[in-house]
């Protein structure tokens, strides 16, 4: 196994994303894999996904679609705006957007955590399944739309339908919620929650109080389909 | 109604609009208040293979001699993109079931038998198990809008990844697992509580529309360093849009799946009512690839009521690369066996009858996660019998190519096919038989 501790500098504008992500993906071959600089993106899409080390690339500039998607064990920093699906499907590490990102962040991820220093767009959270997100501005809507675990935070307001049929997910929002989708309520702070809560907004780098925020989460009220559920949806 | 059963008296006469099947529903609905779910797929009768009929060698055709000339059966799917295509035996797959819907062990012997064919199997909803990897020489990883146990490491372990849209029981609808399926261990996989009703979202998280579709393709070809075969499957309601749409976003393969597919769990006015045949789904399909040059270029996959060599004949004829199995592969590893009669009765049902699949107690143990049910089949004898089936198939679609002088079995081509119904000469767009009369086509 080789090892390397060296910074890489990787221009975009003369290597291609699919030599820089094979690149990456050849860091499982190494120890100590390093820590990249990715210059010039240009919107690029698919960015630094699929890693699966303990690497650190920072990407100076705006992204497209699926930056650091499927991300496993490294830590992904995004100097920018990113498009949809940030960190879609991350199963663990560390990927901040010091920027806004477009819908679908952090969708379907598994573990990890995603902190968005601006606001994210619709569907935040969509299929989330134990990652967990902190956005600093707002969200849009559809939010955490059948949200299955992990848990979401929002320091600023939530668009509509809210948690829609949210599973055991947890959300919390700063803010106001503009409305919750179906069996999605508002739930009792408990301590546990403000631990929780206080826990992943200082690894967020953020200093609100716990008390500041709403928790929300499933009525589970839909869990089992019956005849009076049709009006509830 | 079955025409067959007589009504209690020669003076009755039943309504053809409210027969007895439909005035039950109505009842069931009524007592009720929820619409009827079950598993299989459409039950009705529709325009199939079996309206068409293969025309064997004559004066202008020189067939081949049955047991001693070579009629290949291998096919090769992924070589528009991919660095490693698949190379299968036989141009037929196993399509995707998930477990979860299936035992594993019925999804063990699902592999053991796609393996000892030499073909591939696929996984489905709930994400891949490591019985049905183990016992996988070929593997299709499905890409699903759930993404229920999707992630990379069993991405890299596949030898192909499907994206599914849809599926031809139900085109625009989601998957359904009721929860007397939710087992500990599916509910693991899936991140869901157990035993709750778990309805899988119709639409993917992360894109919508061909043009994200083209993104999303380049993402996980990135992901697995552009190894992986991309299928891109869907449900047959629009096959010549969406074979086009698909191919332009950049996909290896194309599945297309007829109405006739099977589902383990839908709501029964899905089943029967949304989506067009497999018949017209494949000619459509072929137009699209044709039109673009793209035939055999970009492989297309049809499913949806293949049941004999026949069928895979004839829709290798109308320009499929390969055929997928599923309800057949169940019945193939004892499905509706008359061995568990008197377990169907229980049930109010009968061998050969049997569709409840969505409520986990299915008497061969294939379609649910109840230990004891699940331990009547054996995964070895079962891939036994799966691996005959497919022997049979193969051997019935080798029989015909070789009397239509086809030295390989995609050199069946629409020349060798006639239409016994005007409806299928339509939709398949294939002359009627004795006639050079194919309805709707251009100057007729």
């Amino acid at each position: 196994m080789k090892t390397t501790t060296e910074e890489r500098v990787v221009d975009l504008t003369a290597t291609s994303v699919r030599e820089l992500n094979h690149a990456l993906h050849q860091l499982r071959h190494v120890d100590g894999p390093g820590h990249w600089h990715v210059r010039e993106p240009r919107g690029a899409h698919s960015v630094a996904c699929g890693l699966d080390v303990n690497v650190r690339v920072e990407v100076d500039g705006p992204t497209g679609y699926y930056c650091a998607g499927m991300n496993q064990a490294a830590t992904v920093i995004l100097h920018g705006n990113t498009g949809t699906g940030v960190a879609e499907n991350m199963m663990s590490g560390f990927v901040h957007v010091r920027g806004n990102a477009s819908q679908s962040a952090g969708a379907s991820g598994h573990g990890g955590l995603l902190v968005i220093d601006g606001n994210a767009g619709a569907r935040c959270g969509i299929s989330m399944k134990g990652i967990d997100i902190v956005v600093k501005g707002s969200v849009g809507h559809m939010s955490a739309f059948m949200a299955q675990a992990g848990n979401l935070v929002v320091c600023g307001d939530a668009g509509e339908a809210l948690g829609d049929s949210i599973y055991e997910a947890r959300i919390f929002v700063r803010g106001k919620a503009a409305d919750l989708g179906a069996d999605c309520i508002e739930k009792e702070m408990r301590e546990e929650h403000r631990r929780l809560l206080a826990d992943l907004l200082a690894r967020a780098n953020l200093d609100h109080a716990p008390g500041e925020f709403r928790r929300y989460g499933s009525a589970r009220r839909l869990y089992n389909f019956q005849k009076g559920h049709a009006g509830h949806y | 109604m079955d025409p067959a059963v007589p009504p209690p008296s020669p003076g009755l006469r039943e309504s053809a609009t409210f027969d007895r099947r439909v005035i039950h529903e109505i009842q069931r609905a009524a007592e009720t208040g929820i619409y009827n779910i079950r598993g299989w797929g459409a039950k009705r009768a529709l325009p199939h293979f079996d309206d068409l009929v293969l025309l064997g060698a004559s004066m202008s055709r020189y067939p081949l001699e049955g047991y001693r000339e070579r009629c290949a059966t291998d096919v090769v799917l992924g070589t528009r993109h991919a660095k490693k295509p698949i190379h299968l035996k036989i141009p037929i797959t196993i399509a995707g079931m998930s477990f979860g819907a299936l035992s594993a062990q019925a999804k063990e012997a699902l592999g053991r038998g796609a393996t000892a064919a030499g073909t591939s199997t696929t996984t489905g909803d709930g994400g891949m198990t490591p019985e049905e990897r183990g016992h996988s020489d070929l593997l299709v990883y499905q890409y699903l809008p759930s993404r229920y146990g999707m992630n990379p490491d069993d991405l890299r372990k596949a030898d192909a990844i499907e994206i599914v849209l849809g599926q031809g029981a139900k085109p625009g609808g989601g998957g359904m697992l009721l929860g007397a399926k939710i087992s500990d261990r599916v509910a693991a996989m899936r991140t869901l509580p157990m035993g709750i009703d778990q309805r899988s979202a119709c639409r993917h998280p992360d894109w919508t529309g061909p043009d994200d579709l083209a993104i999303k393709i380049e993402e996980l070809r990135e992901i697995t360093d552009w190894e992986k075969p991309i299928y891109v499957k869907f449900g047959a309601s629009r096959p010549y849009y969406d074979t086009a749409l698909a191919v332009k976003a950049g996909a290896d393969v194309i599945v297309v799946d007829g109405m006739q597919g099977g589902t383990g769990a839908s709501q029964e006015v899905f089943l029967e009512h949304v989506g067009i045949p497999t018949l017209p789904a494949i000619r459509q399909a072929v137009e699209a690839l044709q039109e673009l040059g793209m035939h055999r270029k970009v492989q297309l996959i049809v499913s949806g009521g293949i049941r004999s060599g026949a069928d895979v004949a004839k829709a290798l004829a109308m320009g499929a690369d390969a055929v997928s199995i599923g309800t057949a592969a169940l019945i193939a590893l004892g499905c509706n066996s008359p061995r568990w009669q008197a377990d169907y009765e229980k049930l109010g049902s009968s061998a050969g009858f049997y569709s409840d699949y969505q409520n986990g107690n299915d008497p061969a143990g294939i379609t649910t996660q109840d230990p004891a049910l699940a331990g009547r089949l054996d995964p070895i004898a079962g891939g036994e019998r799966l691996a005959n089936y497919l022997q049979v198939l193969t051997l019935e679609t080798q029989t015909i190519a070789r009397a239509c002088g086809k030295s390989h079995v995609l050199n069946l081509d629409r020349e060798d096919l006639a239409a016994l119904t005007i409806e299928a000469a339509a939709m398949a767009k294939v002359p009627l038989a004795g006639t050079s009369w194919v309805p709707g086509a251009a100057g007729l």
